[in-house]
Parts: C-alpha cells; sequence; structure tokens
C-alpha cells in the first residue's frame, strides 16, 4: 500500500477520490490522479487502429527489423521474386532520408510508399497510418513494414502489425540478441541472413545466437536465409503463407459469428 | 534516442489530464520503468527538462521508479530475479520463463494544483 502507484485505492474508498469528490484534492489545492497507462498510449491506440484495418481487409502485415545493412531490402525482393505473381505485396518503407529503398521496390513492379522520418530513429503507429491512407488495402495480401535500420528504438513502437519479424546478418555477432534483448524479445521469427557467408566469415555460430536467443526465454522459429543464392527462401515463404491463412481462419471465425448475433436480435 | 518521442507522447497525456481537471499546474508525474521497457530512465529525465518547456508539465517533478526484472519459470513455478540478457529461471535454471516485472513503462499517477472553486475541501474554504 502506498501513495506513489494507487495501489491504496479500493473500492470502498474510489468514490472518495473522484473528480470533484470530497477527498480528490488536498487541502493545498493539490490533486492526485491515478492513470495506470502506458506511456505511449496514444500510439497504441492508432497501432490498434491500423491492425484493425488490416484485419479488415484480410492483410497480413509484416514489420522487419533489422540494424542498417542486415539485408531487410534484399530479402523484400527476394520474397518479391518468389511469390510476386502468386501474391499481391505492397511495401512501407522507413529511412531518415532518400527514397532509394522504395525505388528498388517498385523496380519489381510492387507498390512502395516511402516514409521519411527526418531525424526520427524509428517508425511510429501515426507514420503508418499516415502511409495506409496511400494504399487502398483490397488490392493487397501482405503490407510488409520495413522499419527504420535501428536495433535499438523500433522495438518500442507498436506500428499494428500482425509479426515481428528480427533479421540478424551474418556480417554481425552472434551475441546481437543478448546486446539487444528488447528488440530480439520482440521477434515472432528471427531470421539469420547472408547465410551464404558463412563459411567465408568462420567466426559466426548460428548455434551460438539461438543459444543467446533462448537465453531470453524466447521458443521462437530460427531461420538460416540468403536472398543471394535462395537458400532458405522456402521456409521462409512457407511461414508466411502459414501466417495468412492463420489471419484468414481468424477472420473467416469472424465472419461466421457475425450472421450468429444477428439471428438473436429481435 | 526514442527517448524524446516517448517522453512528448508522456506529456501529451499528462497535459490532457491536467485540462480535464481543470489544473493551473502540474506538480508531479510518477513513472514505472523497467530495464526491458527500451527506455533509458537518464535520458527520459533528460528530454523532459527540454520538452516540458511552455507545457502544463513545466517544471514539474518527474519521478522515474525503477521496477526489477523478475520471471515466471514455467517448469517449477519460481518467481526469481533476472538480468535484461539472462532471462532464465534463477531457481532451476530453465529458460522456459514469463516476465512478471521489468519491461513496465507506465504513467501510474499525476499530482496537478487546481485552482480554487467551491466544493473544495481545502481549509481555506472550510473556515
Amino acid at each position: 500500500m502506498c501513495n506513489t502507484c494507487g495501489c491504496n485505492v479500493t473500492h470502498g474508498n474510489a468514490h472518495l477520490l473522484a473528480p470533484g469528490a470530497k477527498l480528490s484534492r488536498t487541502a493545498s489545492g493539490r490533486e492526485s490522479v491515478s492513470v495506470l497507462r502506458h506511456l505511449l498510449h496514444e500510439n497504441d491506440q492508432t497501432a490498434a487502429h491500423n491492425r484493425a484495418h488490416f484485419d479488415r481487409h484480410g492483410v497480413l502485415a509484416v514489420n522487419l527489423m533489422s540494424s542498417p545493412g542486415a539485408g531487410k531490402t534484399a530479402l523484400l525482393e527476394a520474397t518479391i521474386d518468389a511469390i510476386g505473381k502468386d501474391l499481391s505485396i505492397a511495401v512501407i518503407e522507413g529511412d531518415l532520408e532518400t527514397e532509394n529503398d522504395a525505388e528498388r521496390i517498385r523496380q519489381r513492379g510492387v507498390r512502395a510508399i516511402q516514409i521519411t522520418t527526418g531525424s526520427a530513429c524509428h517508425l511510429d503507429a501515426h507514420m503508418v497510418h499516415d502511409a495506409l491512407h496511400q494504399l487502398d488495402l483490397s488490392e493487397f495480401d501482405i503490407v510488409f513494414i520495413e522499419n527504420v535500420g535501428n536495433l535499438v528504438c523500433p522495438a518500442g513502437f507498436d506500428l499494428g502489425q500482425h509479426h515481428n519479424v528480427v533479421l540478424l546478418s551474418t556480417t554481425e555477432g552472434d551475441d546481437k540478441p543478448a546486446k539487444y534483448p528488447v528488440m530480439f524479445r520482440s521477434a515472432d521469427l528471427v531470421l539469420l541472413s547472408k547465410s551464404d557467408l558463412l563459411p567465408v566469415l568462420g567466426d559466426f555460430s548460428p548455434d551460438q545466437a539461438r543459444r543467446h536467443l533462448q537465453q531470453l526465454a524466447s521458443a521462437v522459429p530460427v531461420f538460416e536465409i540468403s536472398a543471394r543464392n535462395g537458400a532458405g527462401m522456402e521456409q521462409w515463404i512457407h511461414w508466411l503463407l502459414a501466417e495468412i491463412a492463420a489471419l484468414e481462419h481468424r477472420m473467416g471465425k469472424l465472419d461466421a459469428y457475425t450472421p450468429e448475433l444477428q439471428t438473436h436480435a429481435p | 534516442m526514442h527517448e524524446l518521442a516517448v517522453c512528448q507522447a508522456l506529456i501529451e497525456q499528462v497535459e490532457s489530464i491536467a485540462l480535464a481537471r481543470h489544473a493551473c499546474e502540474v506538480i508531479e508525474i510518477n513513472v514505472q520503468i523497467g530495464p526491458l521497457s527500451g527506455v533509458e530512465p537518464e535520458l527520459l529525465k533528460q528530454a523532459f527538462s527540454v520538452a516540458c518547456a511552455g507545457t502544463l508539465a513545466d517544471g514539474a517533478q518527474l519521478n522515474l521508479a525503477s521496477m526489477p526484472i523478475r520471471v515466471c519459470c514455467k517448469t517449477c513455478g519460481e518467481i526469481t530475479d533476472a538480468l535484461p540478457a539472462r532471462l532464465v529461471c534463477g531457481q532451476c535454471g530453465d529458460w522456459r520463463t514469463t516476465i512478471v516485472s521489468g519491461d513496465d513503462l507506465l504513467l501510474t499517477t499525476v499530482e496537478v494544483a487546481v485552482e480554487s472553486g467551491p466544493g473544495i475541501a481545502s481549509p481555506a474554504t472550510q473556515h
């Protein structure tokens, strides 16, 4: 029980502290307001709105995060080459400056919206919301959000995605999960990218990376993947297709539920 | 340095609370923050001193209560302390745990000064 977090407020005395009530203000005219809300409440609200928007259209939203240069755009290019004919893809690109990455995506005939954040080191839900206004989601099956290359800040901001995919390239240390626990804890899937370089590098151990991830109490799948030679692409595509199917299943259930509600209406 | 963005979101929330209570000033802001929140307390404090300027929160005391990292083991059921990069059970060493505390980033209470008016239980109005 304390006067800091509001745990001394019970059902029995809460009415005394309601706005304007007897004890809501102290003798000095001060009022203590119990809030208990996440600091990024506003961002989370917008993220929930974005997610509802994706859900309504049955569009899978995947947030790609990694350090700069881990191969997010190369992965997207290879993904477009692999499934671009069967599935309709859109990409939201986050960078501090330039349209370079969006241009690379557009060259493959895929719709890309570039968000240039200026000095901001991450995307937030509001930026993604604005970008979504430029996309007709009924035209797409998957929206990839390529976050700003950064293993720190993007982890804190929910964008409304269904899944976080974190890339760890083999040219980085295999202890990155231990160094950036907040980021790697947020991952639903970890891709060890540039796996074609493993034989040349020799000092990156995929097993060691998996062990560091396990120390974060994470049981997410880890795939070794190379956008350059195509190794592991099949596993990645399979994961994407399974997630699209899972989303459609969830949406199908919601659709089926609506008529049931209506039959109970007077 | 996303602490500035986090801080701006905090100040917006505090201001809207203060406005709803017709407060003239924010005295104190209490936040719970854990090492796994991804926000550095010191940087948040620095950001606050800059971002509060010209807002209702200008001059308010920002208190950051650091929450310890605690994990609950799915295997043995014990709740133990853990480190940011080592969230394993302190009792049996199993990695299958869930976070109990330490990823908090919560605005708990805000203390505001309200302009005196009718119905306020203060010594001045009781005389």
